[in-house]
């Protein structure tokens, strides 16, 4: 089946209430902290207060004598019985040689690196007293000099013997020379230099992990806060632990958000699973809030430097790039590829610039590992792209709308310069339609009444492009990756016609119970009622990779749509002996199966109770039942795009920064649940406008210390900072995947610091500000107006 | 948590004996049950003063509002007396915290803190109020002594507060983006003797703005203030704001604070 003919289904584009919310909102949830196993102890974790130091000692004695403690479990404990916590992505430098991959340990041996590091487990039969067993077990540490500023990392004491300068990888892509040729040419070049703030991802539930053992079955199972529960396996039995991968069961049951912070194999995971073993029991950990801040993966953490060669016309002619990227001190499961592959492609945006250039070089610090955070490398290339964009605009005289209108691609399948070939898309619709539900036309009168207060007004443009549903493996198998980017599903048809769906995308917030069903009830013409989606247990789930790059629909929808191919196939067999009748002359739709130019029918539950109950069945031909899996693999990624713009008003006595109006018009082709959409939209939105206006995770340049290691200190964006964001669409769909879709997870956060950012500098424009990093915070805009007065 | 006892007297005359005893007051808990979570506080013993009914309430004492000190915000917020009396103060209360701590917290609990980013003493202070402890009354002036410091003696016990009602009154806080604590807040009040101006948030503790008080006796409104200079010297510097943006904002806000009582 078509994306076209399937959009034209029931339930497409129908705005189900949500069928997860009854149990989220009536506080019946089941997250991993609330199980509760027989036999179970609680963990807690000895971190390191300091940057970078050596572990000269472990002194667990009086800790160990401590009420209620059973084990507590050192680096010295865990070394040569396990492998170092893996990458899952290789990079190569510019001479071939791969990165450097430094040992990462489960439990930190000689040395640790950030403050926050795990030196030993405790494990107790309360949480009370195992924290406070671990608050006596005395570390003895010679601090060494923190790594925390890129610029000097390459001087700095080195964290690793592996990267004596602290540097991980340099990473190129593109054409120097051509590029510098182009400049050499260019009538015009507009320079920017950029910060893209570290994040702390901050999900509602913090990372949890409750991990038992039977010694009776050998057999392991983890309750786990995570986005792919399968690769969480593979990663932890394969590559730590080398156990028997189908002796370990991992359940992610309900999970509050991840942002791609719950992709990663941590140390907490692995430790607590071996510790359920050595003591034959189940370990439970939830992490606190302070946990989380200095303990989960961070996100962005890039300083750039760019240049755009422009003809007299304002056409982008070449682009080049230099970027350090902090990798924090470990290399997480995926980090090296955030800086890079998914970071570097996106560089040419919605242009024609025939020329890019990108050179990225990548360090460890002394900071929290950093990894892929909603969106993971393409919001920083849009902030990139689309900051340049405007400056570019307002350099050579022409508005934000027109300096885009000039570059815009319009014919595909486009093959951008580097190495992406955009399958669809109508960039200047989108652009045309963010005009209208902007209201730009009367952005003037706007500015003029805000100016009449006192107040600056600004307006910012940001058209961005993502590539999503990760992702093809075998291209991805080319770029480094170390494992496969497809995603499995099974449909299994009940005898009485209902349907239970096992996906190995996992649902932490996306609404997959939903959605699913809605396509599942939309092919075999059933109500949504009648489908439920199983997700996040490698017992029940024939494999996955899981959810992270806005992959669910477009990925593991497809793989459902697959198996519903095969479901329906089977099916007309069945439905074909009943009505005796060839195969090929039987239709299927609207739930019933008919011979073609006759009035024979039978609905879809007769042929799935037949299934069951084989009496008249073509036995000879034909197993009976009705359960089909399949896996999927895309053969490109997809390419939602769109056009964000935004308003603020700026108080110039205090700085304070106001979203007047924000509106999106998003291409993510084809939407079965447009609530659900406009759900992630407005998500992503406030995480971007979160970044651009209010987020900032700042280390201590000189101790290493996490300065905003607390919501005192760390600004999450709060509903009343936020405005009612106005949401439209554009739809292309996917030209090669069979829903259509493209994917919507992430765009809200890629579209919108760019826009943002764009409008607080319009606004300051008329002060003399022209450059400002995010934030935007009040003293910082504040201080940018009092520099430009001076 | 560590461990600890538990008291909850009834009367006032019971929890001065345990706190002399050595007994930490529990009045909201809006900062003491949050120090304790993350260990950073670790009495012995809790002396939870909730059962204590002569703490709280609001009452009218001639030109004064006296407000017991276990008196919750929310309460403070929604008095039809202090909404009469010192719109300024209910108007405070109802823009301490979010609506979970208001509840919770109280004003014997806040002022004995002395948070230097609290709203409560920035109203003491600009009102002239007196704090009322189980042993004697201290001027607010005398009672605030910068940063979590006060003139309480170990063991002694707020009981009320008593505010005297000046003519016009109004606060106005700055938020720190993070917290939604004072980054500045400032209170400013025509009183019978004169002008008074409380800056809370910028510094080590709250302070009175000498500068500005002298200013407004000879012109309560904004611009007579426009060009008072507030010392950078007192002020802190973080994250949130360098010294100057503090210094700047306090003129800025206090501008405003007097434009609000105006109104």
């Amino acid at each position: 089946m078509g994306a076209n003919e399937f959009a034209k289904l029931p339930h497409i584009g129908e705005s189900l209430k949500r069928k997860e919310d009854l149990r989220f909102i009536t506080g019946q949830g089941n997250y991993t902290d609330d199980i509760n196993l027989n036999r179970q102890k609680y963990g807690y974790f000895v971190r390191s207060p300091h940057a970078h130091a050596i572990i000269k000692s472990v002194d667990i004695s009086a800790a160990a004598g401590m009420p209620g403690v059973a084990r507590i479990f050192t680096g010295a404990d865990l070394a040569g019985k396990m492998g170092g916590l893996p990458c899952g992505w290789q990079i190569h430098n510019p001479d071939g040689t791969p990165m450097k991959e430094p040992a990462h340990p489960v439990l930190a041996h000689t040395k640790v690196r950030y403050v926050g590091d795990h030196v030993a487990l405790v494990v107790a039969d309360t949480h009370e007293h195992a924290r406070n067993a671990a608050e006596a077990v005395n570390v003895d540490y010679e601090p060494l000099g923190a790594v925390i500023d890129m610029a000097t990392a390459k001087n700095a004491p080195a964290l690793h013997d592996e990267a004596p300068d602290n540097q991980c990888y340099k990473w190129t892509l593109g054409d120097k020379a051509a590029v510098d040729a182009a400049f050499a040419g260019a009538a015009h070049v507009t320079k920017l230099d950029l910060v893209n703030n570290r994040l702390v991802p901050n999900a509602m539930e913090p990372r949890a992990v409750n991990a038992s053992y039977n010694r009776a079955t050998d057999e392991s199972e983890l309750y786990v806060a995570n986005q792919n529960p399968h690769v969480e396996r593979l990663l932890m039995t394969a590559f730590v632990l080398q156990w028997p991968e189908h002796k370990v069961r991992v359940i992610a049951p309900d999970v509050g958000g991840g942002f791609g912070s719950k992709i990663y194999l941590y140390a907490e995971d692995v430790a607590l699973t071996w510790a359920a073993k050595e003591l034959n029991c189940a370990v439970k950990w939830t992490a606190d809030r302070s946990e989380a801040f200095v303990s989960d993966a961070h996100g962005r953490d890039h300083v750039t430097h760019a240049e755009m060669a422009m003809d007299k016309d304002g056409k982008f002619l070449a682009l080049r790039v230099h970027t350090n990227a902090n990798l924090g001190a470990y290399l997480s499961t995926f980090a090296t590829a955030v800086p890079t592959i998914l970071y570097g492609t996106l560089l040419a945006g919605q242009y024609t610039t025939p020329l890019v250039y990108v050179e990225v070089d990548a360090w460890f610090t002394s900071t929290a590992p950093v990894d892929a955070y909603r969106g993971a490398g393409r919001p920083e290339a849009t902030y990139l792209l689309e900051r340049m964009a405007t400056r570019c605009a307002w350099e050579m005289g022409l508005s934000q709308d027109e300096i885009r209108r000039r570059n815009f691609i319009t014919e595909f399948p486009y093959q951008t310069p580097v190495a992406l070939q955009y399958d669809t898309g109508d960039f200047p619709q989108l652009l045309d339609k963010a005009n209208k539900l902007a209201d730009v036309a009367g952005f003037a009168a706007r500015k003029a009444a805000s100016e009449a207060k006192g107040l600056l007004r600004g307006i910012g443009y940001s058209s961005y492009i993502e590539a999503c549903g990760l992702a093809p493996s075998n291209i991805a198998g080319a770029l480094g990756a170390r494992a496969g980017l497809f995603e499995a599903g099974e449909v299994r048809v009940h005898p009485t016609g209902s349907v239970t769906v096992f996906t190995g995308s996992h649902s932490h917030g996306q609404g997959h119970e939903t959605t699913f069903a809605q396509l599942v009830a939309a092919r075999l013409g059933i109500d949504p009622s009648q489908v439920d989606i199983v997700h996040g247990d490698t017992g029940r789930i024939p494999f996955g990779m899981g959810t992270y790059g806005s992959r669910s629909l477009s990925v593991g929808g497809a793989a459902i749509m697959k198996a519903l191919d095969k479901i329906e196939a089977k099916a007309k067999k069945i439905a074909a002996h009943l009505m005796e009748a060839s195969d090929a002359d039987i239709e299927f739709s609207g739930g019933e199966f008919k011979v073609k130019g006759t009035d024979k029918k039978i609905p879809f539950g007769q042929v799935a109770l037949t299934a069951y109950v084989p009496h008249n069945y073509p036995l000879d031909k034909l197993e009976p039942g009705l359960n089909e899996t399949a896996f999927y693999d895309p053969t490109n990624f997809t390419y939602p795009a769109g056009t964000h713009i935004c308003e603020v008003e700026i108080d110039p006595q205090t700085g304070v920064v106001r979203v007047d109006r924000f509106s999106c018009v998003d291409d993510f082709g084809v939407i079965i649940n447009p609530m659900i959409v406009e759900g992630q939209v407005q998500g992503g939105v406030a995480q971007g406008l979160g970044q651009a206006l209010q987020e900032q995770c700042v280390y201590d340049k000189e101790s290493g210390q996490l300065l905003t290691g607390s919501f005192m200190d760390y600004t999450m964006p709060r509903a009343a900072d936020l405005v009612n964001i106005q949401i439209d669409h554009v739809c292309t769909p996917c030209t090669h995947n069979p829903i259509g879709s493209k994917g919507c997870g992430e765009a809200g956060a890629i579209g919108s610091p760019p826009a943002a950012m764009n409008a607080v500098l319009d606004a300051l424009k008329s002060v003399g500000v022209k450059d400002l990093d995010m934030p935007a915070s009040p003293s910082r805009v504040w201080e940018a107006i009092q520099k430009a007065k001076a | 948590m560590y461990a600890f006892t538990y008291e909850r007297p009834a009367s006032q005359a019971d929890a001065a004996k345990l706190a002399q005893a050595g007994g930490k007051l529990l009045a909201g808990g809006q900062t003491l049950l949050a120090s304790m979570k993350l260990r950073l506080a670790a009495p012995e013993q809790i002396v939870d003063l909730g059962a204590i009914a002569d703490l709280k309430g609001i009452r009218r004492d001639g030109n004064n509002v006296v407000i017991g000190a276990m008196t919750c915000h929310a309460d403070v917020a929604e008095s039809a007396e202090v909404k009469a009396a010192i719109p300024a103060l209910a108007a405070l209360a109802a823009g301490i915290g979010d609506k979970q701590v208001r509840a919770r917290g109280t004003i014997g609990g806040s002022v004995a803190n002395n948070d230097p980013a609290a709203d409560y003493p920035s109203a003491l202070m600009a009102l002239g109020a007196t704090v009322r402890t189980n042993k004697r009354e201290i001027k607010a002036d005398d009672f605030f002594q910068g940063l979590f410091t006060t003139a309480l003696d170990e063991g002694e016990m707020i009981t009320a507060v008593s505010f005297p009602i000046p003519k016009k009154a109004a606060y106005v806080k700055f938020p720190q983006p993070a917290s939604l604590f004072a980054l500045i807040g400032v209170f400013v009040a025509q009183t019978d003797a004169g002008a008074r101006v409380a800056v809370t948030g910028a510094g080590n503790g709250v302070f009175r703005h000498a500068g500005m008080e002298a200013a407004l006796n000879g012109n309560f409104a904004p611009a007579a203030i426009a060009g008072v200079k507030t010392d950078e010297g007192e002020m802190s510097s973080d994250l949130h704001g360098s010294s100057a943006y503090r210094a700047h904002l306090v003129g800025v806000i206090a501008q405003r604070a007097v434009a609000k009582a105006l109104a």
